[in-house]
């Protein structure tokens, strides 16, 4: 598409090299400078970058240089549509939205979200965009790349296929659709939103800038994609071709901006295939293993669990006594366990005393906690 | 304040500007005619687009010019119930503009500009061919930025179309409306949505925010235009207009069907055959899969509209007409519009099916509260209202403004009272006949009745017999005598048409003009005049192109079918127009069919 750009009278000198671009932190800003910042590599704030970008694409609509697409559009959406889904799940209280967006990636069924709270249930809903309501199952999921897959039951459905996914440069006109704001249900389809990518860069997830666990490559949307809800839609390019999954809700704490961005799927691939494959499975689903003769339990690991009220109540640690193994490692209460040992997903208390009971007591155990917005491993060595 | 984004946008917008060069020789043909034709048709569109300002420069928002003697649209909020408003368009003149009409539940103000009789003015798209995907403009004045009344326009896509978006109590309901991601900002409320081919297909009047503040997060929501062309005859009436309920309300099955839940037995739906449990296939034309597919077809028919439903009972599909009742009661919506101001203007969503079925409350604002009072979150995305005047009205607007309880502008309905009756009585003119009127009719089988009228007896010779029906008139009381029997008042209805035709628009009772509603069967809508005497209400329907008498209804007391009078064909005697052929029908039944074979009207007897 770069190649319009450079046809369109208003673009022509492109101030930096868009393929270089580089942003290490929040474009946007809210004080009293309005201008975005965007860093070129030598590293000196360009300010003009971003807006160049914007212009670029504004000259864009300004000429239309795609009457041809733009008419098409309509159509293309319609071919789009039917692979959204609608989740809904735990939520509903104190500002958490108890839904978000997801989409179809097997016809047999799996759908591809972002990992939240929305999806800690045993009660997960999914409205396919044809009206049809569906109970799901959490195939699997990994926090650290805040992504799940859950399977609902199908069969030959319309679905992205995430091996045809492609990689996009800055200035690709791109789709957003999701269910922002929950504005549909039943049959009522998805959202769909207009942008460019603004930049392809790595999310700086530092703590109390973004509350994110993730910190990898993400594209940086210039519409307001990213709303309540969102999270789980497609991020497509103009020809229908699937480019990333649209993240969480993101604010920059220190000036109250809003970060839009789609993780692309090259960074999810491999996980979801492995999700697939029965990897990060949570430990509720049937497990083959034999159990160790003489496992761990909690009291010899020195960890005291939040009381055990809920059919699933999540495994927050109310206390670790002083000089035990997880004393040791650094294990703090407050910390909430997501895995053990890499792969086992832990979704309560229950889910992780029965963990537990798989594993030699003279094994050593690999926790993975969150930590305020942090994700930190700890390796309890046995005594 | 202004947020970053918009600001931005708006630089780069500049930038793009201040950067383009004359002209680029390697642009095809194509794309250069394009763009020429997009600047042409934004030219237009934003020569309708106004700028609505409210008195001494507090609040404001935008509109959009719909005819060449100045009808502007614009939201409830942007106007509230303000007689005078100030209106800047791109010629860069300031016009006074008077109310017209307010549909306070769909968020919708009617004004007219004033002064000149070939203002710019846009035309009206079908908003039932939007499909997702279609560019789109907002042109309005967010931010109050047109000081010089030049609109700002954004681009987007229709993001979804058939939105629900539930009301603030009873107010500010957006159903069936335009998603778009187009830029909207507090200002653009009132504002007209347009299709690339610089039609307008929407009204721009809410966003969701939430949390971010009250600046766009590319999520806005149209007013369908659809909708407003269906209330748009009511609100040229000068009325504050109300929106419609069925009776019943309905859920929507674990398997994707909507049924009933509850209906009263007194809405027209029950008299229609609804019963709870039943399932609705189609609503006003549209096949209903949710429950808020159901209500987005509620939402864009005034109150008063017969709609068609079509129903599955034990299995059994029926399909019917459905009358719609109003939303609130009697007063309560001018009560309502007059206390217009802050405490209505405070929308908040409501759990919605398939959501948790617990409330969700509001997300507490993190964003700087940056604009004083204003701070509903939701919506609208408004400046404060313009506030109803105290101030004596200028010439202009004073000429054209009637204040009247339950009206917006009482003006405008009484010049349509006017219009409705002259061009009746260019058909024939029956005032003054105030003598014994005869009808003699056949009925199916060559069965001859007549009916004598007068002031103060019905006579009627039936094949069964003769019947009389005294009416007292000092204190007469129609509803009380249905005869005959299954004609739903058939007498009282023919003495109702022969007060009306012979005592015109002012003697007739409480009189006013309702607006344009539809006739089951034709396609276009009918201008309709309730007049209210003898305990009983009467709807007098017009043709739309000849404006004869086509319809009248009769309704004795609320919650019952009226006696309905269908003047089919009509036929001259003495320069006048009479009925040739009436149909009388009540609820579902046809009661009779009469060929009128003589009619004699005689002047008063001094």
């Amino acid at each position: 598409m770069t190649h319009y750009a450079n046809a369109a009278p208003g673009s022509a000198p492109l101030p930096f090299p868009i393929a270089t671009l580089h942003v290490p932190t929040m474009i946007l800003r809210t004080d009293t400078q309005p201008t975005a910042v965007v860093r070129g590599h030598d590293s000196r704030p360009r300010p003009v970058a971003l807006l160049g970008l914007m212009a670029t694409a504004v000259a864009w609509l300004a000429l239309g240089v795609m009457p041809a697409a733009a008419s098409d559009l309509p159509k293309l959406i319609e071919s789009l549509q039917p692979k959204m889904v609608k989740i809904y799940g735990a939520g509903g209280f104190q500002g958490l939205e108890s839904y978000q967006s997801g989409f179809l990636i097997s016809a047999e069924g799996h759908i591809l979200t972002i990992w939240s709270y929305v999806l800690d249930t045993s009660y997960i809903t999914v409205h396919l965009d044809n009206g049809t309501r569906l109970k799901a199952e959490l195939v699997g999921a990994d926090p650290r790349l805040e992504v799940a897959v859950l399977k609902v039951q199908g069969q030959a459905l319309d679905h992205f296929d995430l091996s045809q996914a492609v990689d996009a440069e800055p200035g690709t006109q791109v789709l957003a659709l999701s269910n922002l704001y929950g504005v549909a249900t039943g049959d009522e389809s998805a959202s769909v939103q207009h942008g460019v990518i603004s930049v392809k860069t790595r999310l700086e997830a530092r703590r109390g800038v973004f509350e994110t666990p993730y910190r990898g490559p993400v594209y940086v949307i210039d519409a307001v994609t990213n709303n309540p809800g969102a999270g789980g839609g497609a991020l497509v390019n103009r020809r229908g071709q699937l480019l990333g999954m649209l993240g969480k809700e993101l604010r920059n704490s220190r000036d109250n901006t809003w970060l839009n961005y789609a993780v692309p799927i090259s960074e999810l691939e491999q996980t979801v295939t492995d999700i697939i494959d029965g990897k990060y499975v949570p430990t509720e689903l049937a497990d083959p293993r034999p159990k160790a003769e003489q496992p761990h339990d909690l009291g010899r690991l020195g960890i005291v669990l939040v009381p055990d009220v809920l059919a699933r109540t999540p495994p927050f640690i109310d206390e670790v006594r002083k000089g035990s193994p997880a004393d040791e490692a650094g294990i703090r209460p407050d910390d909430l366990v997501l895995f053990v040992n890499d792969e086992r997903l832990i979704q309560s208390c229950k889910a992780l005393k029965e963990e537990l009971s798989y594993i030699d007591r003279d094994d050593p155990i690999k926790l993975t906690v969150i930590r305020g917005q942090e994700l930190l491993e700890f390796t309890l060595q046995p005594r | 304040m202004m947020h970053p984004v918009a600001l931005s946008l708006c630089m780069a917008a500049l930038l793009t500007a201040l950067l383009a060069p004359p002209a680029a020789a390697q642009v095809p043909d194509e794309v250069l005619k394009a763009e020429a034709q997009r600047i042409e048709m934004l030219k237009k569109a934003g020569a309708a687009t106004v700028a609505i300002f409210g008195k001494g420069g507090q609040g404001g928002g935008s509109g959009v010019c719909i005819s060449p003697d100045g009808y502007v649209l614009s939201n409830f909020h942007v106007t509230s119930a303000s007689p005078h408003l100030k209106v800047g368009m791109t010629d860069g003149n300031l016009y006074d503009a008077v109310m017209v009409g307010l549909d306070p539940t769909g968020d919708v103000a009617l004004i007219k500009l004033l002064g000149r009789d070939d203002f710019p003015h846009a035309p009206l798209g079908n908003s039932d061919e939007v499909r997702v995907g279609d560019g789109c403009y907002a042109i309005g004045n967010p931010f109050l930025l047109a000081t010089d009344f030049q609109p700002t326009v954004t681009y987007g896509i229709v993001s979804g179309i058939h939105r629900y978006q539930y009301p603030a109590g009873t107010l500010l309901e957006y159903a069936d409306c335009i998603q778009a991601d187009a830029a909207i900002n507090p200002g653009n409320s009132g504002g007209p949505l347009f299709n690339e081919r610089g039609e307008v297909i929407g009204i721009n009047g809410r966003g969701s925010f939430e949390k971010r503040g009250r600046v766009n997060v590319g999520v806005g929501y149209a007013i369908s235009i659809n909708q407003i062309k269906n209330f748009m005859g009511y609100l040229k009436s000068g009325r504050i207009v109300d929106h419609a309920t069925v009776g019943a309300q309905v859920a929507t099955s674990d398997d994707g069907r909507v049924l009933v839940t509850n209906i009263l037995e007194s809405s027209d739906a029950y008299r229609r055959g609804l019963r709870y449990g039943d399932e609705i296939e189609s609503f006003g034309g549209r096949r209903i899969r949710t429950t808020n597919a159901f209500k987005n077809v509620l939402g864009i028919f005034p109150k008063g509209w017969r709609v068609p439903l079509a129903f599955r009972h034990d299995g059994k599909l029926y399909e019917t007409y459905v009358r719609l009742d109003g939303v609130h009661r009697e007063g309560e919506l001018a009560a309502m519009v007059a206390g217009s101001g802050r405490q209505q203007r405070n929308p908040r969503p409501q759990p919605r099916p398939g959501d948790d079925p617990n409330p969700r409350p509001m997300p507490q604002p993190e964003q700087p509260k940056d604009d004083g009072e204003d701070k509903d979150k939701e919506l609208p995305p408004g400046h404060p209202p313009v506030k109803a005047s105290q101030q004596k009205l200028p010439e202009i607007v004073d000429k054209v403004y009637e204040a009247r309880e339950g009206f917006a502008n009482y003006y405008f309905n009484r010049i349509n009272q006017e219009r409705i009756w002259d061009k009746l009585i260019s058909h024939g003119d029956f005032t003054g006949l105030q003598g014994v009127w005869t009808v003699k009719a056949e009925a199916a089988g060559g069965l001859e009745s007549t009916f004598e009228l007068s002031d103060s007896l019905v006579v009627a010779t039936l094949p069964g017999g003769k019947v009389e029906m005294p009416i007292d008139s000092k204190n007469p009381s129609l509803g009380t005598n249905l005869d005959p029997l299954g004609s739903g008042g058939l007498f009282a209805s023919l003495h109702l048409w022969r007060r009306f035709l012979t005592g015109g628009i002012n003697n007739f009772g409480n009189l006013y003009y309702l607006g344009t509603v539809p006739v089951p069967g034709q396609d276009e809508l009918y201008d309709c005049l309730v007049g209210v005497y003898g305990g009983v209400e009467c709807h007098f329907l017009f043709d739309p192109e000849l404006g004869r008498l086509a319809v009248l209804e009769m309704f004795p007391a609320g919650n019952v079918d009226p006696c309905e009078l269908h003047f089919l064909e009509y036929q001259e005697k003495d320069g006048r127009m009479v009925p040739a052929r009436i149909e009388v029908r009540h609820g579902d039944a046809v009661f009779q069919v009469y060929k009128v074979n003589e009619i004699t009207l005689n002047k008063a007897a001094e």
